[in-house]
């Protein structure tokens, strides 16, 4: 790379850095119209500012929500790093690392509540952690012996959906069912669907086709669109040429811009958001604005298209040390309190590894189990072709159960 | 036992499975005041609402998205395409979500999803209005896909489809909606996914579905007069294939003639054509002939008589065939 294609490169990347307080994006910006106020309630120096509509959503936060917040995002950015790490050591064939998302993750599965259903992109593992799943449950997919992982009734959270966007047409769909199901019988409880997806994914076709029938039906869903900045190393501004909150003005329902880094404001805003879908008032989009501070993949090498000082310019917001700011300054928590937080960590850490390794492989002739939930002659001539191959070998190395 | 269309049959189909499960649910463009555009669902809104009956957005993909998402949820929604060109903004959900949700969730979740599309030419219209993509979506696995050829089947295989546990596409041959014939609307033709023998023969067998099971039975007929016994199996089942019933008739009559209204190349047809051979190579008299259409897109309506299968292209397949 010469010197003019780094001053290119260098203009270019000067729009990418941190928008100012309102949330506009700086020099250079492709934004043609100004984004709604970023909401936000924890400044970068860790300072509470409780006000506007959301702020009533934080104050009912006392010091052990507050503190279990923090235990979420540190017990979640534990769990990526241990998860990159075995992927490193080639216990995992990929990975996708969530660090830097954890204040909109976390914030946002807060606010939800147990008869909720959260469809989920392929990178939501803090939303996974406030739902009770089993972590090693996520790494199932990862470590190449399942598809799926876990029982999506289970926690309410479905499985991970590896092609961009199609998880929220079904969101919506869902949602529909859950207004019919309390048309029909008033005692169920007021329940909504969130549809996680990310700035990339709002170009997808989906997106739009879901929003569409989500205003026409007032589907009880919370778009929540986590813009981390990168579709692997596209950046936002390819996608759109507004900010992404902006948009569900043409759908004509809310849209919220919150500062993704802050769990206090994204819970606040979600826990109304959620309010307003399950009471039948329409669905609403969350625009999180936030930072992808690893790679999309681990197969990714985000140096090839980003600069470090963008990095760094964001790490000053991080969503952690805000809180710990936060919780020191307010003498909420304490060195005892971050210690233990690293003891669990290891020991979680120590938990997940034994898991993931102790994991064992599908039979194939399990691969024909599911594919069908009635009796297929197709799959039934496979399967016995396959049986009958396989023991065609002295000694077969693969079992076929 | 009454006599009606093609279309009624899927009507009257439709509104059985509405009747008998409140969370069945029909989903499609112009469904409900129109009863879409060839009536099919005629009547249906005013009888069972348009909470049941839903005129949805102009959208497939969010149309077969959001009826996943409710099927998820318990419902039996029940999308109509209003034909099948325009399928394809809707083949990602079906391909990639649909087919696989019970895999991918080793199980535990289902999405019986079904699928109507008129499909077929013959009726004279614009691109995209009568194509035949059925191959296309019998490739992927999690999916079945049926097609009638008479009121019968239609009354009864879209009952069958909404109460399987898996995802079913029915391809309704749009130019047979008003095709006549009897339906026993108290006795199911059996197995859907079972091929039937319409007619027996001992000479050779004609192999359709859909559109072209008429045309097959007409070619049949006509070679009475040339001396020929044709055997005609109605497919029915395009996934899964009833093949033990195409291997019984060709082990019979030792011919085998297949036709459908697709492209010829990497049909349904090539893949029958492979499997008798490689069931009853040694029953067959003569190599095993494919009669379908060109690889080119459906061509414009003044010329498409030239593109379609018909009793002639039927004939001439028979004439080729006993040549060997």
């Amino acid at each position: 790379m010469d010197l003019k294609d780094l001053a290119v490169r260098a203009e270019a990347d000067s729009s990418r850095l941190p928008e100012d307080e309102a949330g506009n994006a700086g020099r250079g910006s492709l934004d043609r119209e100004a984004a709604p106020e970023m909401v936000q309630m924890l400044s970068p120096e860790g300072e509470l500012l409780l006000h506007g509509p959301y702020g009533a959503y934080a104050a009912e936060l006392g010091a052990e929500e507050l503190r279990g917040l923090y235990r979420d995002m540190f017990t979640i950015r534990r769990f990526d790093q241990e998860a990159t790490a075995l992927q490193r050591q080639g216990e995992l064939v990929m990975w996708v690392p969530m660090t830097g998302q954890e204040g909109a993750q976390i914030g946002s599965g807060r606010a939800l509540q147990p008869q909720d259903y959260v469809f989920p992109t392929y990178r939501e593992h803090g939303v996974a952690l406030t739902r009770g799943l089993e972590l090693s449950s996520l790494l199932r997919r990862f470590r190449g012996v399942s598809h799926g992982g876990w029982n999506p009734a289970e926690a309410n959270f479905h499985l991970y959906t590896l092609v961009l966007a199609a998880q929220v047409p079904h969101a919506v769909g869902y949602a529909m069912g859950m207004a019919r199901d309390r048309k029909m019988d008033p005692q169920l409880p007021e329940a909504a669907t969130v549809a996680y997806f990310g700035d990339g994914a709002s170009s997808e076709g989906d997106v739009h086709e879901a929003m569409v029938f989500a205003a026409s039906y007032d589907a009880p869903v919370v778009f929540f669109c986590q813009n981390n900045h990168w579709a692997i190393s596209v950046p936002t501004e390819v996608q759109s040429r507004i900010p992404l909150a902006n948009r569900a003005k043409g759908y004509g329902f809310p849209g919220i811009r919150v500062d993704g880094n802050d769990v206090i404001a994204v819970r606040a805003v979600t826990s109304w958001a959620l309010e307003h879908a399950r009471s039948g008032k329409g669905p609403v989009l969350i625009e999180a604005f936030t930072y992808r501070m690893s790679a999309h993949t681990t197969a990714d090498d985000p140096t090839k298209y980003r600069l470090s000082a963008d990095e760094e310019a964001w790490i000053s917001r991080d969503p952690l040390s805000r809180l710990e700011k936060h919780l020191r300054a307010a003498g909420l928590a304490d060195d005892e309190f971050f210690e233990g937080l690293e003891a669990d960590g290891q020991a979680m850490a120590d938990k997940l590894r034994e898991d993931v390794l102790g994991m064992s492989s599908p039979g194939f002739a399990d691969a024909f189990t599911d594919v069908y939930a009635e009796a297929h002659p197709l799959i039934q001539e496979e399967l016995e072709f396959h049986r009958r191959y396989e023991a065609g070998f002295a000694d077969p190395e693969e079992p076929t159960e | 036992m009454s006599t009606m269309t093609m279309a009624k049959a899927i009507n009257a189909g439709l509104r059985a499975g509405l009747e008998q499960n409140p969370k069945t649910l029909l989903m499609g463009e112009d469904i409900g005041d129109l009863g879409g555009v060839y009536r099919v669902t005629e009547g249906l809104k005013a009888d069972f609402g348009a909470d049941r009956v839903m005129d949805t957005p102009l959208a497939e993909s969010g149309i077969i998205g959001t009826a996943i998402g409710l099927a998820l949820r318990g419902y039996r929604p029940v999308c109509e395409i209003q034909f099948d060109g325009f399928v394809f903004p809707g083949f990602n959900q079906i391909t990639t979500q649909l087919a696989k949700m019970h895999s991918r969730s080793e199980g535990t979740l289902s999405a019986p999803v079904v699928i109507r599309i008129p499909y077929g030419g013959g009726i004279g219209s614009i691109e995209h209005h009568s194509e035949s993509p059925e191959a296309l979506f019998a490739h992927t696995a999690g999916l079945r896909i049926l097609t009638p050829s008479n009121p019968q089947d239609a009354y009864w295989m879209i009952q069958q489809a909404m109460t399987c546990l898996d995802p079913v596409i029915v391809f309704e041959p749009k130019r047979r909606y008003w095709l006549k014939g009897d339906v026993d609307t108290e006795k199911p033709s059996g197995d859907p996914f079972a091929a039937h023998v319409l007619r027996e023969g001992t000479d050779a067998t004609i192999v359709a579905y859909g559109p072209l099971v008429p045309v097959a039975l007409a070619a049949a007929k006509a070679a009475e007069d040339d001396g020929r016994s044709i055997e005609v199996v109605d497919l029915r089942s395009i996934s899964p294939i009833d093949f033990d019933t195409i291997t019984d008739s060709v082990r019979k009559t030792g011919r085998l003639i297949v036709t459908h209204e697709a492209p010829t190349f990497g049909g349904i047809g090539g893949e029958i054509a492979a499997r008798v051979a490689e069931r009853a190579f040694l029953s067959l008299e003569a190599p095993v002939i494919r009669v379908g259409g060109f690889h080119m897109p459906y061509p414009v309506a003044k010329v498409e008589e030239h593109y379609l299968p018909d009793i002639d292209k039927l004939m001439d397949a028979l004439d080729r065939s006993f040549a060997y």
